[in-house]
């Protein structure tokens, strides 16, 4: 369990990012490094002014999906940010955002949330990873 | 089970996986080494994940039992 979880977000919609929070907090709450790196629509939903807001869910959701979704909210599920902020209080959980979509939405570090530790490049990432799994979200 | 001690309670019922478990590694990081956690969930599978956080972590499992569909697990700090 000492190679990290490592995942890529691509996609912005809240149910892949909470299906993301997830798979982090279970990994932080094992003791088990995560590196989270952010690409586009995924790192659009972490601007400070945005993360709070809806975001939608993936297509194949439909209007069946919606309603699920919001059934759980309801019951009082929390949103995959406040999962993500638990699971980086039990240390280990690695935020950083992708320096090639940051040029792509033309926004710098001062506009994404807190929850973002830092903007790094591809390489870095790699390098982090060490010869834990790559996943893509 | 009534002979174990329980230093410490945690009520995770309605919590959604995996917050039972965040909030059970939350928990323990405030204890001391030997205390004891009692905890309460009624995510389903909290039965496989206590199972393998203890495995993991290397904090005894002392305890898992159902009860209508309330989990209760006795967890001793390593």
């Amino acid at each position: 369990m000492d190679e990290p979880l490592n995942l890529i977000l691509f996609s912005g919609t809240d149910d892949k990012l909470q299906a993301a929070a997830v798979l982090s907090a279970g990994a932080a709450a094992l003791g088990r490094p995560v590196n989270i790196f952010l690409q586009y629509w995924a790192l659009d939903a972490f601007r400070a002014d945005r993360i709070d807001r809806s975001h939608g869910l993936a297509p194949e959701a439909g209007d069946e999906g919606r309603r699920l979704v919001d059934a759980l909210t309801a019951a009082g599920q929390q949103s995959w940010a406040e999962t993500l902020r638990q699971a980086k209080e039990l240390g280990g959980v690695d935020i950083e955002a992708c320096s090639l979509s940051m040029d792509l939405l033309g926004i710098g570090p001062a506009d994404l949330d807190p929850l973002v530790d830092g903007v790094e490049g591809v390489t870095a990432f790699h390098l982090n990873a060490g010869n834990g799994p790559l996943v893509f979200i | 089970m009534g002979l174990i001690q329980i230093d410490r309670t945690l009520d995770a019922r309605g919590l959604a996986c995996p917050m039972p478990i965040v909030k059970t590694a939350q928990m323990m990081k405030t204890m001391a080494s030997g205390e004891t956690l009692e905890v309460t969930s009624t995510d389903a599978g909290s039965v496989k994940d206590f199972a393998a956080w203890s495995r993991t972590t290397g904090n005894p499992l002392l305890d898992s039992t159902s009860d209508a569909a309330v989990y209760r697990f006795v967890l001793r700090k390593a």
